[in-house]
């Protein structure tokens, strides 16, 4: 069995060339421990522009090699041709599986690689497991209000992985070797591509990315008193996300909206203030390692899914805790 | 223009989850069924698109008899006719395209659209490879469109981490839609009355197949209810506390 990890680079969004996104680490990560658990091999695929010399580095999280597809022309994200490269080496290395992350790019590409190789996908899945020889996926359905678990018969398979859920592993090991492989691209392969890209909120990490995310919710009353949101977000370094009755007022951003229509998170620390907890939001969010909830209603429903609980008024708690934080956290 | 928007028919979003007896998917028994909700997004930008350019609208959806009921609901919103491919069994995400993509190979469609994702299994996977057996280019997760008909190209904007992403496509294409695309329009009652008239073939499938299989379903492990810590700010400090000792966060 041979698996194949694709390792996400943040090209197109740093100026200063290609770097590895954390999901890269992930992916990278659990195609080697399931390849140790099924006696099988993993390695990395990394496409490009000026993506070559990173390559090594991905030694440190379990890839003996790595697979390089370098060409200018993509130095832009394009679906088709990237899930051409990708497709043209999973069969000239013979590989059986396909990891993806489950980020925006690894959502686009594997529903059309999968259709490619005419192997089954398995998307947004939270564990692998082998299992008699093969791999058992477990992916959440119905926005996280249940669990399954899925096996992929066909030959070649393929596997998105949700962000923040699988560990990175800890880098250590040697530089892994780095093997070119040339695809034939043509023009008539970029029928969809990447003309341009804009940042959000410079600063602040993106929702489905963050360690840490505090959202607020309708009880905040108004846009300008996001600014307590935002001050215990700053001392965090988190990220900062919103119930979908904020965004509908249009005190946020639709990007900034965590629930069911809006952005799945699972960040080690979510902080809800002054939201109610309606069964659309915590779709978005129950599955965040901690989950604190400030809410004046002792009833509200966010308290049956948080660790850590206070009932009382935002406007007096938040900058308390914003406080105290800087504290602890010598940041005064 | 040849416009096509793929519907899907889901749980509602206040489903309560059980397992049915197979052990392997939902008890059906009291669920209500609804529109997938992005399928919303799909159908207003397709009608807009009409509005504009002039066209037909033609929706289509793979499943059992009751998939007509969202067919229905989308000619209310507007647009000509339905396809109805009927099956009782859909299977999985690799099977729905294959059906799809049989249906709208030689349609001359310019544009096919689809939600971002199912609320059901929460695959966000038909569109991608409809586009892919069809060998046509696609978009998804997209939050703003243009498309200019006599360059035969479409211009988006899709959601990525941290921002935007503007991308380029040559029609014909497969765009899947996302919250913020627009604000589907609500059915008029006029609306209503005249889709009762509109035509919806129904086509039966062949040769689909599932790749994948469930092996179980089962809920996930209840959270424990938390510690309430407080009800003023005098609880801040053991919050604090329990960040930095038990949760280990800060
Ligand atoms: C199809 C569909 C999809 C949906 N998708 C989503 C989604 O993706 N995400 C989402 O979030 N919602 C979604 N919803 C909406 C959801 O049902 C709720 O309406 C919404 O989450 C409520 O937002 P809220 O908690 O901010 O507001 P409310 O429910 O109004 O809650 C406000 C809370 O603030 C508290 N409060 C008030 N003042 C204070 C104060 N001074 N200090 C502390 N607490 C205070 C109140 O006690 C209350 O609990 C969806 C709904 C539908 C039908
Ligand atoms: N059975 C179906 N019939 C028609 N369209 C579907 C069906 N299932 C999914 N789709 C379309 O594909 C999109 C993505 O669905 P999914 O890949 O299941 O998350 C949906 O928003 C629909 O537009």
């Amino acid at each position: 069995m041979k698996i194949i990890a694709f390792a996400e680079t943040s090209h197109g969004l740093q100026e200063a060339g290609s770097k590895f996104k954390k999901v890269a680490f992930e992916a990278a990560h659990a195609a080697s421990r399931l390849a140790g658990e099924l006696g099988g091999e993993a390695e990395a695929l990394v496409i490009g522009k000026g993506v070559e010399s990173i390559g090594p580095e991905l030694g440190g999280y379990g890839m003996k090699k790595v697979r390089v597809v370098e060409d200018e022309k993509l130095s832009q994200y394009s679906a088709t041709a990237y899930a051409k490269a990708i497709a043209f080496v999973v069969e000239s290395v013979s590989a059986d599986v396909v990891i993806f992350p489950a980020s925006a790019m690894g959502k686009d590409l594997a529903p059309r690689v999968a259709a490619k190789l005419k192997a089954g996908l398995a998307a947004d899945c939270i564990a692998l497991k082998a299992e008699g020889g093969s791999v058992l996926a477990t992916r959440p359905v119905y926005a996280g209000k249940g669990l399954i678990d899925v096996k992929i018969n066909s030959p070649k398979k393929v596997f998105t992985l949700r962000p923040n859920v699988f560990s990175p592993g800890a880098p250590n090991g040697s530089p892994a070797s780095v093997e070119k492989i040339a695809v034939d691209l043509k023009d008539s392969d970029f029928t969809s591509r990447v003309t341009g890209v804009s940042v959000a909120k410079a600063g602040r990490p993106d929702l489905t990315e963050a360690n840490i995310i505090v959202s607020g919710g309708r009880g905040l009353g108004g846009p300008e008193n996001f600014n307590i949101v935002e001050g215990l977000a700053d001392v965090l370094g988190a990220a900062v996300g919103a119930s979908r009755a904020v965004v509908d007022a249009g005190w946020r951003p639709h990007d900034d909206q965590v629930g069911q229509t809006g952005k799945t998170v699972s960040p080690s620390l979510y902080v809800a203030v002054a939201i109610s907890g309606a069964i659309q939001h915590l779709a978005g969010m129950s599955s965040s390692k901690y989950i604190v909830a400030i809410n004046k209603d002792k009833d509200a429903p966010i308290f049956q899914v948080a660790d850590y609980g206070i009932v009382g008024d935002a406007f007096e708690i938040v900058p308390e805790l914003t406080s105290q934080l800087k504290k602890a956290l010598g940041r005064e | 223009m040849k416009l096509f928007v793929c519907v899907n028919q889901v749980p509602d979003t206040e489903t309560k989850v059980k397992v049915g007896q197979d052990g392997k998917t939902i008890d059906r028994s009291e669920i209500n069924l609804i529109l997938n909700p992005y399928d919303e997004f799909a159908i207003e930008a397709a009608l807009q698109l009409k509005d504009k350019n002039s066209g037909e609208v033609t929706y289509v959806s793979v499943g059992g008899d009751s998939h007509k009921e969202v067919i229905r609901k989308a000619l209310a919103m507007g647009g000509d006719k339905g396809i109805h491919i009927k099956t009782d069994n859909a299977g999985d995400s690799y099977s729905v395209a294959m059906m799809l993509a049989a249906a709208l190979k030689d349609t001359g469609a310019d544009i096919i659209f689809f939600g971002k994702q199912s609320i059901d299994y929460d695959d966000s996977a038909v569109g991608t490879m409809v586009a892919e057996m069809l060998g046509l280019p696609s978009a998804s997760v997209v939050v703003k469109l243009d498309v200019d008909v006599s360059s035969k190209k479409a211009v988006c904007e899709r959601e990525i981490e941290g921002g935007k992403e503007t991308v380029e496509l040559t029609l014909p294409c497969v765009i899947t839609a996302q919250k913020g695309l627009n604000d589907p329009r609500y059915p008029s009652l006029k609306g209503i009355m005249a889709a009762k008239s509109k035509p919806i073939q129904e086509i039966t499938p062949s040769g689909a197949e599932s790749l994948t299989e469930v092996v179980a379903m089962r809920k996930p492990p209840a959270k424990q209810p938390g510690k309430i810590l407080g009800t003023d700010k005098s609880a801040v400090p053991e919050l604090v506390k329990l960040l930095h000792e038990e949760a280990k966060i800060i």
